[in-house]
């Protein structure tokens, strides 16, 4: 029972993450139908960048964090407007090759700037972890937890209440229409990887205490989040969210009761399988549109 | 026959020829064995052309082909004392039959859907390589694959392996110049350009996907058997996620549904990191950067790019 | 003529491409009156294995400089071509190509790795070269081929160091995890192979990969055997994660790394969760520590002092490898006038010299040339290095 517990807190630590990035990926989706094969790279560009103002400059936590997430959303608004916007056609197999030419453009960066070893930093509080009926939850579980919630809150209320929060759906929904009641769609599609890459920053941030932060974290990071979004369903802010955790948990129980070899492997037979089965993902109750 | 076909003809007699040149005039074993190496990528270019750029089915995995075939040889050569030339059939039929199973459901897919399908079979591929270690050697890799022979000629030294890896090349250039001409090809393109339409004119797409998949499956395991008894020592990760980008990379660069685009698209990618090892620590960001250029600038592919630059400049000199 | 035209473009381009690959050779400058002697280094520069190619690249460099500031081998200088092989087994053989066939190189030091040096092996027995290795696998000096030698300390003296610590303190029970890269396979290998022989029970062995982000999975799994210590087989940094999770699940048994940590990032990476760990390393780490009666001690120190003087930054125990195998090969350079078979004879002949990672006696039946004194067992401790006896 205590071991299964210790499967579960483990598993919602790496699902919160992977909740993170898929959340990311979603939304860029949602607006744009583009997957960002860079995602991953931002992660790694918010770790690092954490490490530079929360572990070297030894800044406050919270303007850390802010300044973290605003660099990490300025290079993704910079990525839109020089790489993306640029293309004419934008098919989604050029698409492909651009965000892949850029996550590799992105991890020479992060090598040039940070070199090639790894940084960690401390935890965000120096409490001792949490247990319960033996099993232990890390402090920085809690925070990633908690910071997850309240960026999902908060985009739900964005989204729902405010009125570009709601531009921005409008867009997602049907460019054109959105573009007919004076929606400013290139606008809107600028803002979406604005916030997208902003939640990678975010993702990266959090993880900074508890992994090693390093150039060429990124890659992995984004093909498990992109697992976790397709798995929800892709555009759906609450898909992602359960498939991030879904895939966290079943991550950690394939190890406690499988094998730790086959780890990587569940996030991917996970992937296949909804595809087959059920490719909208978990939570939609539709046919997806496929393009 | 039509002028078409001649001109194709001479393509190939030219093609041929060059080869030949080249390995009767390059001394430096070097030179032949970049070449070489040019071969195997191309014929992994090709292979992945056949699907994307003319059925326009993307894959992201298939360096789990290109492993199977790679993996496939060196099992049954080494574990089974089999001959490589036994080998090679079975390990590209594998590849097929792999490729039959996985093409099933995931060909239903359709964009990025496939695109992640196929990612995620590759992925697990590459794990297996890794983890079923009493077969494959594990990520340690497998040692000691035999040097290919054919009676007395052994292709061991680099020029008769650099004929042995063009001549494939340029056997499946043919081959696939044949379907792409044939009623075959012509239903490929009606896929490209629109799969519902190509259904409703009687195109069997379901079937048709199937068997483009299958034969880059193929092509891809071939690749992959010359690779294992090229260095003689494979490791899971030559076939990672990393290399299905590459071959991805290699088409759409070179120029998709473009025979001769996989060509050029292979020497590219194969040439590029050698020339930049110049920038040392900017390597990673200047390959990154001519990616996305190319794409954004010229995203029908280097061949249709340079070619249409080429013809609005003969354009202008007639004006 | 569509095709014709395509055609034409693409050769065009290709052979501008040629050209271009011919201009990028550089023309060797002999500065005496000798042909300087070419050696070949090939490196995981970039790329994953990059903690070891890097300070390998640095410190060939390093040796090389000094080597010819003291006028070279018997008036020949040296001229070292390294190439980078991002840790890529396809990019190492294509490497080791260009060095012996573009560069002519007379020696070749590298690759970092294992898979990388497995690979480049056929050519090198084809090419007939002397090579030096500096990964760690024994595969590549079992079976003994004539060219192979290696600098690197084989991970069966690394295992049987952790083994003769836990049999002394009574450690019946243990628990592995490794990483799922060659290098946790082939210490994985070892560590299942030796236990037997010194009473070991190995209640578990699992793997994790190596950008995993938390494996209190695999420790929970672990933990259920109730082992009495846990031996971890990595690269930076998964070893300091797994060192944060043991503080955090307060799992009090002693944990044993591997030699692949052995640098002072794994302190800062693992903070507080470092203190108590132990592990194998050259003794390049506790140099200052060895009583002076050390035979290595002179040697840690000069190489130490000149590698942090001309980086600026601290040195690990990777470094060492590239920097052992240039002195010796330099050595068997002397008297030899460029003729590999006497470079090969000499190396294989090169006994008692004393290097940055052990004391290297190559003989016909050992390639890799070093004694079980090459490991000493350190402790973290207030966050340095202590020796353990």
């Amino acid at each position: 029972m205590q071991e299964i517990l210790q499967y579960l807190f483990s598993g919602i630590t790496n699902g919160a993450i992977y909740a993170v990035i898929a959340i990311g990926f979603s939304m860029l989706y949602n607006s744009t139908e583009l997957i960002n094969f860079a995602h991953g790279e931002f992660v790694m560009l918010g770790s690092l960048c954490m490490v530079t103002f929360f572990g070297s400059m030894h800044l406050p936590l919270v303007p850390a964090i802010i300044l973290t997430i605003t660099c990490v959303a300025l290079a993704g608004l910079v990525f839109e407007r020089l790489a993306i916007r640029s293309v004419k056609h934008p098919e989604p197999i050029v698409l492909i090759i651009i965000t892949v030419g850029a996550s590799i453009f992105l991890r020479g960066i992060g090598m040039i700037i940070w070199g090639k070893d790894a940084y960690s930093i401390p935890s965000f509080s120096s409490h001792p972890p949490l247990d319960i009926a033996g099993a232990k939850l890390l402090s920085q579980s809690i925070w990633i937890i908690a910071i997850f919630l309240v960026a999902a809150v908060g985009l739900q209320l964005f989204y729902k209440k405010t009125l570009t929060g709601k531009a921005m759906e409008a867009n997602a929904i049907s460019k054109r229409a959105a573009w007919i009641v004076g929606i400013p769609s290139k606008l809107m599609v600028m803002m979406a990887f604005g916030l997208s890459t902003a939640m990678g920053g975010l993702a990266g941030v959090i993880i900074a205490p508890i992994t090693m932060s390093s150039y060429d974290m990124g890659t992995m990071l984004g093909l498990k989040g992109f697992c976790a979004a397709m798995l929800g369903g892709l555009g759906s802010l609450w898909g992602a969210l359960i498939g991030g955790f879904l895939l966290g948990i079943l991550e950690a129980l394939g190890v406690g009761f499988v094998s730790s070899g086959l780890k990587d492997a569940t996030a991917f037979l996970l992937l296949l399988f909804i595809l087959y089965v059920r490719p909208g993902g978990i939570i939609s109750s539709a046919d997806v549109n496929r393009f | 026959m039509t002028s078409h076909q001649t001109r194709n003809r001479i393509c190939y007699a030219v093609f041929s020829l060059l080869i030949i040149v080249a390995g009767y005039t390059i001394e430096n074993p070097y030179y032949i064995q970049v070449l070489t190496f040019i071969g195997i990528n191309t014929l992994l270019a090709l292979g992945l052309n056949m699907l994307m750029g003319y059925a326009g089915q993307i894959s992201l995995g298939h360096a789990a082909f290109y492993g199977i075939g790679a993996y496939g040889t060196a099992i049954l050569t080494v574990h089974y004392n089999l001959s490589p030339w036994m080998a090679l059939p079975a390990a590209i039929a594998s590849a097929m039959i792999v490729a039959y199973i996985v093409g099933i459901p995931t060909l239903k897919l359709s964009g990025y859907y496939l695109g992640m399908g196929t990612l995620g079979f590759g992925m697990i591929v590459n794990i297996l390589f890794r983890e079923w270690s009493s077969v494959t050697g594990g990520a340690s890799g497998f040692i000691g694959i035999p040097t290919l022979e054919l009676g007395p000629i052994s292709f061991s030294s680099g020029r008769n392996y650099f004929y042995l890896v063009w001549g494939f090349v340029l056997t499946s250039f043919i081959v696939c110049q044949r379907i792409i001409d044939s009623r075959i090809g012509r239903a490929l393109r009606a896929i490209h350009d629109g799969e519902k339409a190509a259904s409703a004119v009687g195109v069997d797409t379901r079937k048709l996907k199937l068997q483009v998949f299958i034969l880059s499956a193929a092509f891809s395991a071939l690749a992959g058997f010359l690779y294992a008894h090229l260095i003689f020592f494979i490791s899971p990760g030559t076939f990672s996620f990393i290399a299905s980008i590459r071959m991805v990379t290699m088409v759409v660069i070179g120029g998709m549904a473009s025979i001769w685009g996989s060509l050029l698209g292979a020497s590219l990618l194969t040439l590029l990191p050698e020339w930049l090892h110049a920038f040392s620590e900017f390597e990673m960001v200047v390959y990154g950067l001519i990616l996305m250029i190319v794409m954004i600038f010229l995203p029908r592919g280097l061949t249709r790019g340079l070619l249409d630059i080429y013809e609005r400049a003969v354009k202008k000199n007639d004006r | 003529m569509l095709l014709v035209k395509r055609y034409r473009s693409m050769m065009m381009i290709l052979s501008v491409l040629a050209i271009a690959c011919l201009l990028v050779a550089s023309p060797a400058i002999s500065a005496s009156g000798k042909k300087p002697y070419k050696i070949g280094g090939i490196f995981a520069v970039t790329g994953p294995a990059s903690f070891l190619g890097d300070p390998e690249k640095k410190s060939m460099e390093m040796v090389v400089d000094q080597i010819n500031a003291k006028g070279g081998i018997d008036g020949h200088m040296l001229e070292a071509v390294i190439y980078d092989t991002e840790g890529d087994p396809s990019k190492a053989v294509m490497g080791v190509s260009k060095l012996i066939n573009k560069d002519n190189v007379i020696a070749i030091i590298g690759p970092s790795r294992t898979p990388t040096t497995l690979a480049v092996m056929p050519m090198i027995q084809k090419a007939k070269i002397p090579f030096i290795s500096c990964a760690a696998g024994n595969k590549i000096v079992q079976p003994i081929d004539p060219w192979v030698f290696k600098t690197a300390q084989s991970d069966i003296l690394a295992v049987a160091a952790i083994y003769e610590n836990l049999k002394s303190k009574n450690i019946k029970k243990i628990g592995i995890i490794s990483v799922n890269n060659a290098f946790g396979e082939s210490g994985k290998e070892q560590l299942l192979s030796q236990a037997p022989a010194f009473g070991l029970a190995v209640s578990k062995s699992e793997t994790y990969g190596a950008k995993d982000t938390d494996m209190t999975a695999q420790l929970t799994k672990i933990r259920q055997d109730n082992p009495e210590a846990i031996v971890c087989w990595g690269t930076n940094p998964g070893p300091a994660v797994l060192a944060k999770n043991i503080q955090q699940l307060g799992l009090d048994i002693p944990l044993y790394q591997s030699h692949g940590v052995a640098s002072p990032k794994f302190i800062e990476l693992a903070g507080s969760a470092a203190e108590g760990i132990m592990l194998p390393t050259g003794k390049i780490l506790v140099a200052a520590l060895l009583p002076d009666s050390d035979p290595q001690k002179e040697v840690l120190n000069a190489y130490t002092s000149e590698y942090e003087k001309k980086y600026k930054s601290s040195v690990s125990g990777f470094g060492g490898y590239a920097y052992d195998a240039v002195k010796i090969l330099a050595a068997a350079l002397k008297n030899s006038n460029g003729d590999k078979e006497k470079i090969r004879e000499a190396l294989e002949n090169t006994n008692g010299y004393v290097g940055v990672s052990g004391i290297f006696n190559f003989s016909k039946t050992d390639h890799n040339g070093l004694s079980p004194e090459a490991f000493v067992m350190v402790k973290i401790q207030d966050s340095t290095w202590k020796l353990l006896q």
